[in-house]
């Protein structure tokens, strides 16, 4: 008996012994063996996966080994803000759209938490492109508010890849901005970089106009239209600029993980004043060189690389253009370092060039109708509130977040003698326009601003807040001033 | 013996309950020939005429149910009949959460159709609550109105509306009130229709469930709305309950 159960245990320790080398003998196996077909990659261990919202992304895989990775994403239905003044009910996965970034690396056997908040109004699932099988998991993932769905999948072909919530009606489910992307890096990782950062474009389709004002409702007939109010990066208007823009020093090479959530539009990517060394195109394994502008289909993705070279600030559109100035797709990079003047020399001479003459251009007006009554600011901080809304809706692409201007092409308000000068004649550029040369705190520019389609109402605010802000005069505009000036 | 005294008792608290009517008013919808969601231009669907209630139960009236009936209570329940959502918020057996006349939500498909036979009732089947469900307050089927289906819509995009009191959204063509506003309701037979969650498969493997999607305009925000009722009924099982599902009775029309 005794024996017996020595014997046992010495089988079952040389067993253990033997289990040890055996496991040993295959993570010294996995690191040096290739496989041919990334299904035979083994897995071991398991690990939590990191998941950041964006424009944030999890650290590389580096060299580690194919693992089971959990994945626990939880989707909420919740009110966020699309841009100053204009509420919108997202629905999202992990709170934020675009959704938590997932990383992972070929061979990672997935397995997926869904998670359906209990105050949810509807039932969710989730497609993920990375995916080989039905539905891309939708179906196995289609969850109940109040429940939580699990299904695993094995990981197999590198890329970028969008995933999106796929129970009907999609349409909807999309436009609310249930997409994000699951990134799969190859054998060792990605190359590394100095920064990596994560951008997804997403049009929406609402009730009101651009920028109109209050809880704004999802409609249906744009989005079959495709006539979206709102074309953003990563969720509303200005998520990336001004202090949330990114960041980066000069000498750093950048990576971009690009997204386009859709539903409706197809996004041509460009950074103003950037070429992509590299693209990975539609997030693949085809790499392009020096490209200015690339395509991102709706549901699609695509890596791009690039170094920064001098310092400055590199805008982020889509070149679909009225959509970065009218519509919010617009996100900032801002590179801090030395000048290179062999690179960018700065403004050497500057002169006018109008080739469709000198006329104001002015922007098509609705004529006469007039949908909703306007909410009115009563007091002078519901003025300065409605302004800085409509400021940052409108003026700040060129004006800049502190009035700062851009030097040579856009004067400052910030501390403007021009501006503190005269108000009828700042309030006659809001309504009318400007082109020509002038001169602001001592500096020539020579540019053009269209007429602004902005109501009495709106001028009043928009100027009150640029006089009361930044070290301006503190005047107070009136609506009966900028009617006087109207009418004129 | 004992096996059969056992199962005799559970059978007969099952089937049995204490009857007290509660003050819920119930309207009366004129049967009639409709075309549902999955339907095809051929095959219409004949509703008889029946009553239904005219608000969705309250807080206030399932308390009184699970004081009658305890095998009700949250911490009686068989898991067998609703899941760990059962009454989720209310803080003890009888203390629920939120106003005593808002929606009872988190109560299971058993318990909802256990309360409604309490009542001498039943629960609606699903062509008669979407039949009841078609009319705004002019008309017995606005589903091809804009504005009917913007309303509805928005309010599936509205967080938190189970918090609202019952009454508190428009009274429709027959009388009802709430079918669309507050949360989602219960039906009958809720899961007859499949819809797997992968919307596009339901594409191909019935597509009748797409009958109007070529249509522009109005029916097709119909057919959105629709969907989103449908999908929703296609997620749940019996046992399961949801802070935005509540529920009410119905019966047949007596002459």
């Amino acid at each position: 008996m005794t024996l017996t159960f020595k014997k046992n245990l010495v089988t079952k320790m040389l067993l253990c012994l033997g289990g040890v080398v055996f496991l040993s003998g295959c993570v010294n196996d996995q690191s040096d063996k290739k496989y041919n077909d990334t299904v035979d990659i083994p897995v071991n261990q398991e690990m939590i996966a990191e998941l950041t919202s964006p424009p944030f992304v999890p650290t590389p895989v580096g060299k580690r080994m194919a693992k089971k990775l959990i994945v626990d994403l939880e989707i909420q239905e919740r009110e966020g803000e699309m841009t100053g003044g204009v509420k919108y009910v997202y629905w999202t996965f992990g709170g934020t759209v675009p959704g938590s970034f997932i990383r992972t690396r070929v061979g990672d056997e997935v397995e997926f938490h869904l998670k359906n908040h209990p105050d949810n109004k509807l039932p969710h699932n989730i497609d993920l492109h990375a995916v080989n099988g039905p539905g891309g998991g939708a179906e196995s993932s289609f969850v109940a508010p109040g429940h939580e769905k699990v299904f695993s999948f094995k990981v197999l072909n590198p890329g970028l890849y969008v995933y999106h919530c796929a129970t009907a009606p999609v349409g909807m489910h999309i436009a609310n901005g249930m997409y994000g992307l699951i990134l799969v890096e190859p054998e060792g990782g990605l190359e590394p970089v100095d920064k990596e950062y994560y951008i997804m474009q997403g049009d929406f389709y609402t009730e009101g106009k651009y920028g109109e004002r209050g809880l704004q409702a999802f409609d249906m007939q744009k989005a079959i239209n495709e006539t979206p109010d709102y074309v953003v990066f990563n969720g509303h208007v200005g998520a990336m600029t001004g202090d949330n823009a990114l960041t980066a020093k000069v000498g750093e090479k950048i990576r971009l993980f690009v997204g386009n959530g859709g539903p409706g539009l197809v996004s041509s990517f460009h950074v103003i004043g950037e070429i992509f060394d590299k693209v990975h195109i539609e997030g693949g394994s085809m790499i392009n060189e020096n490209v200015q502008t690339t395509m991102i289909p709706a549901g699609g993705a695509a890596i791009v690389e690039f170094r920064v070279d001098v310092p400055g600030t590199f805008i982020l559109v889509d070149h679909s253009i009225f959509r970065a100035f009218n519509k919010g797709a617009l996100a900032m990079l801002k590179v801090e370092g030395e000048e290179n003047k062999a690179i960018y020399s700065g403004e050497i001479r500057d002169g006018i060039y109008l080739p469709e003459g000198g006329a104001i251009q002015s922007m098509p007006t609705d004529g006469v109708k007039k949908e909703k009554e306007e909410v009115k600011a009563f007091t002078f901080e519901e003025r300065m509130k409605f302004g800085k809304d409509k400021f940052t809706a409108t003026c700040v692409a060129c004006h800049q977040a502190n009035g700062q201007g851009i030097p040579g092409a856009f004067p400052p308000l910030a501390k403007s003698d021009y501006l503190n000068a005269d108000v009828n004649r700042a309030i006659d550029i809001v309504l009318h326009g400007k082109t020509g040369e002038i001169t602001v705190n001592g500096k020539k520019y020579n540019s053009v601003m269209t007429a602004q389609a902005l109501s009495d109402e709106d001028v009043t605010n928009v100027l009150t807040y640029v006089y009361n802000s930044w070290g301006n005069s503190k005047k107070e505009v009136t609506p009966e001033m900028v009617q006087a000036v109207r009418n004129k | 013996m004992k096996l059969f005294n056992t199962a005799l008792f559970l059978v007969s608290t099952l089937l049995f309950c204490k009857v007290t009517a509660q003050n819920n008013e119930m309207a009366t919808v004129k049967g009639g020939v409709y075309l549902p969601l999955y339907g095809t231009a051929d095959k219409t669907v004949k509703v008889d005429s029946f009553m239904m209630d005219v608000y969705p139960v309250t807080n206030a009236d399932f308390l009184k149910f699970v004081k009658e009936n305890p095998l009700w209570k949250k911490s009686n329940i068989k898991r067998l009949f609703a899941d760990e959502s059962y009454l989720t918020k209310w803080t003890t057996d009888e203390n629920f959460s939120g106003l005593p006349n808002a929606p009872a939500t988190n109560v299971s498909w058993f318990a909802a159709k256990k309360y409604c036979e309490c009542q001498g009732k039943r629960l609606p089947k699903m062509d008669e609550w979407e039949y009841a469900a078609m009319a705004n307050e002019n008309v017995p089927d606005a589903r091809k109105v804009e504005s009917y289906n913007q309303y509805i819509l928005n309010w599936y995009e509205t967080p938190k509306t189970f918090n609202k009191t019952v009454g508190s959204t428009f009274k429709n063509y027959w009388g009802i009130y709430d079918l669309h506003g507050l949360v989602w309701e219960w039906t009958q037979d809720f899961n007859t229709v499949l819809i797997s969650g992968e919307s596009r498969k339901d594409v191909d493997k019935d597509s009748n469930l797409f009958c109007g999607s070529a249509a522009i305009g109005a029916s097709d925000l119909m057919n959105y709305a629709a969907f989103m009722r449908y999908a929703f009924r296609g997620s749940m099982k019996a046992r399961y309950s949801s802070q935005n599902l509540g529920f009410r009775c119905a019966k047949n029309l007596e002459n």
